[in-house]
């Protein structure tokens, strides 16, 4: 059993808080007009990312989806880089190529955001593969939501993972819609998790707004993975607090009414009087918190208006490595 | 020089990249002990071992994605689609994926991978086992595009595919894996986007490509008999294209003909064409000249295969008309 210690507790909180942050102020520069594009947010699971992560080494490699902003942050990207690329700026993770869904970095383990639902999924195997013939000890995560368990991607990533034993996690964030399609009328399983059968792996379901739950869940996968015992297949049942894209009221499809109950268990709000239980963490130094990560904000934000946009040059650079 | 069949040329190239780097390895559908269904992959298994020689679940997006993710590690993974239609099942991976990660993650992604296919008609494989579907990925930024039309130019290219730091998509044809050719003994590689006068002549060029080659350079055999003079060019890879080769032939000959397997409805052949009316305007001196498959899905019963897949003949009715205008 994974047990949470007061050091990693308190990094998941403060992850937690990078990624809400984040979230909130990208949207306030997307509203304001400063962000082209479209941005998906994550408030609302970041338990997840932040659950999950805390376990991971930059060398262990995560894919992500269109609502990956808070893998990132919680697999160490800078906000310099991360608010750049948003801004379109050359000095973005992507040189303002990608974009929010395409932010990667490969120092840090991240082998892209994705703009094809279920896209990530073949490749993490593919990576675990690649792991698992240089004879390494790392492990591959890899983040994908609900609607994307109907994709055939799903099953032939997680059938390879699964057959060749490979050092892979699939962490479903399920928050019961594609887009804007209910679970009932997607799926007919209520548990994603269910699916691990079908490739005689585990499959379980945790609780995505409770972060130690996360945590430990998915503690235990990757260690299990790292023992080249195989994949797991790990459903944590979440919600996004906003609509599909930032602009999306959710009320066309009953969003809006669902995330009420769900809101009242926000991860960082639970998370926070858990601390203050545990006496990890007073009132007083999570207002701290708060204020070191909103300066850092602020200084990535500032970097990235600062920054230079790309020639019109780049535009046809970094198409091949030769030609 | 020794002569081997394509096939042959094709496993040697394989052998020896994965000798020389032991980051190179296999995957694809019954490429391990059944040696690949047109025997590409024969004794590599043997050789090379089971983690090396991947056989895989029918799962084309997964193969393609696996060996994207390999590669983003940096591994030099060949993966193998049995037939060129299968890719239509994997093109999320090919598209979408493979050919836009390094661009979209800023040049940064290492994506050293090449996907062997194989296609083209001949064998009554009917209309999902025997498709010519070049043009699609010649028309994605990011892949490049292989077409060898002899076991020497299989070898060397394929050689450079697999060192080559792109995504290759790398295409045989399914008759040709028979065809005996010289291959040298030694180790030699031939560069991608270089293409190769096949025959030298006066009176027209004929661009072929894959299986078109052959029957081109036997037209030009007959029409020499006629006094005519044909220049045949393989471009060998689609894209990076080596157009100067192929605009120098156009313009010393002043007539082009071009040549391939697939249809002729946006095919490869409408680019080179508006390339070399581009480019060669001044030196034509008559109306570019197309010879590709009907327009059709491609038939089972032999009579209507033969008859939609452009042969030798119809390259030299081609010759002659472009050779009768003005």
């Amino acid at each position: 059993m994974t047990e949470l210690t007061k050091a990693k507790a308190l990094w998941i909180y403060e992850t937690m808080v990078r990624i809400r942050r984040f979230e909130e102020r990208s949207i306030e520069l997307f509203q304001a007009g400063e962000l082209p594009g479209f941005l998906h947010a994550y408030i609302g699971e970041e338990a997840v990312a932040a659950g999950v992560c805390a376990h991971l080494t930059p060398k262990d490699q995560i894919t992500s989806t269109h609502r990956g902003h808070g893998h990132m942050v919680a697999k160490g990207l800078r906000y310099e880089g991360m608010f750049a690329e948003l801004y379109a700026r050359r000095t973005g993770y992507c040189k303002g190529k990608g974009g929010s869904m395409h932010i990667a970095d490969q120092d840090l383990g991240v082998l892209g955001a994705n703009g094809i639902v279920g896209g990530g999924i073949p490749i993490a195997a593919g990576a675990a593969l690649g792991i698992k013939l240089k004879g390494g000890k790392h492990v591959v995560v890899s983040f994908f939501g609900d609607g994307a368990s109907n994709e055939g991607a799903f099953h032939e990533g997680i059938n390879l993972a699964s057959v060749w034993k490979l050092p892979a996690v699939f962490v479903c964030e399920n928050n019961g819609f594609a887009e804007s399609t209910p679970r009932a009328t997607h799926q007919a399983v209520r548990d994603v998790a269910d699916r691990a059968k079908a490739y005689g792996i585990p499959g379980v379901s945790v609780d995505g707004m409770d972060p130690a739950a996360v945590y430990e869940t998915a503690g235990e996968a990757i260690a299990r993975a790292r023992k080249g015992e195989g994949p797991t297949l790990i459903e944590a049942k979440t919600m996004r607090f906003l609509g599909h894209y930032v602009g999306d009221p959710g009320t066309a499809y009953g969003h809006d009414k669902e995330v009420v109950k769900w809101k009242k268990r926000d991860p960082i709000l639970a998370f926070g009087a858990f601390l203050e239980k545990k006496k990890w963490l007073a009132a007083k130094e999570r207002e701290e918190v708060r204020a070191r990560v909103n300066a850092e904000i602020e200084r990535g934000v500032e970097f990235a208006r600062g920054s230079p946009e790309p020639d019109l040059s780049d535009a046809l650079t970094d198409i091949y490595a030769s030609l | 020089m020794r002569e081997i069949l394509f096939r042959e040329a094709i496993v040697e190239a394989m052998a020896e990249e994965m000798a020389r780097d032991e980051t190179v390895f296999l995957l694809g559908e019954d490429i391990a002990e059944f040696g690949g269904s047109y025997k590409t992959t024969v004794g590599l298994l043997e050789k090379f071992g089971r983690e090396r020689v991947r056989n895989t679940p029918i799962s084309e997006q997964g193969i393609v994605g696996a060996a994207l993710g390999a590669a983003l590690m940096g591994l030099r993974p060949v993966a193998e689609l049995m037939y060129i239609d299968f890719s239509a099942v994997a093109m999320d991976q090919i598209v979408n994926q493979v050919a836009k990660v390094r661009y979209m993650f800023g040049g940064k992604a290492k994506t050293a991978l090449v996907i062997r296919t194989q296609g083209g008609a001949g064998r009554s494989s009917a209309a999902q086992h025997a498709q010519s579907l070049e043009a699609w990925f010649v028309h994605v930024p990011g892949l490049k595009v292989v077409m060898p039309s002899t076991p020497r130019d299989a070898k060397g290219l394929l050689k450079s595919a697999i060192r080559d730091d792109d995504p290759v998509f790398f295409i045989e044809h399914k008759l040709l894996y028979l065809q005996k050719g010289p291959v040298p003994e030694e180790d030699y590689t031939i560069p991608l986007g270089v293409a190769e006068v096949k025959r030298e002549g006066r009176d027209l060029t004929i661009v072929a490509t894959s299986s078109m080659v052959g029957k081109s350079l036997q037209a030009a055999a007959e029409l020499e008999k006629e006094g005519v003079s044909c220049e045949v060019v393989d471009p060998r890879t689609l894209f990076p294209l080596d157009k100067e080769t192929i605009l120098a032939s156009v313009r010393k000959t002043g007539r082009l003909l071009i040549t391939h397997e697939a249809v002729q409805r946006c095919g490869w052949g409408a680019e080179m064409a508006a390339i070399a009316a581009r480019e060669a305007f001044d030196h034509l001196d008559a109306p570019i000249v197309r010879v590709c498959a009907k327009e059709t899905p491609v038939p089972f019963a032999p009579k209507l295969e033969s008859h939609v897949i452009p042969n030798k003949d119809d390259v030299i009715a081609g010759a002659r008309a472009l050779l009768e205008t003005a």
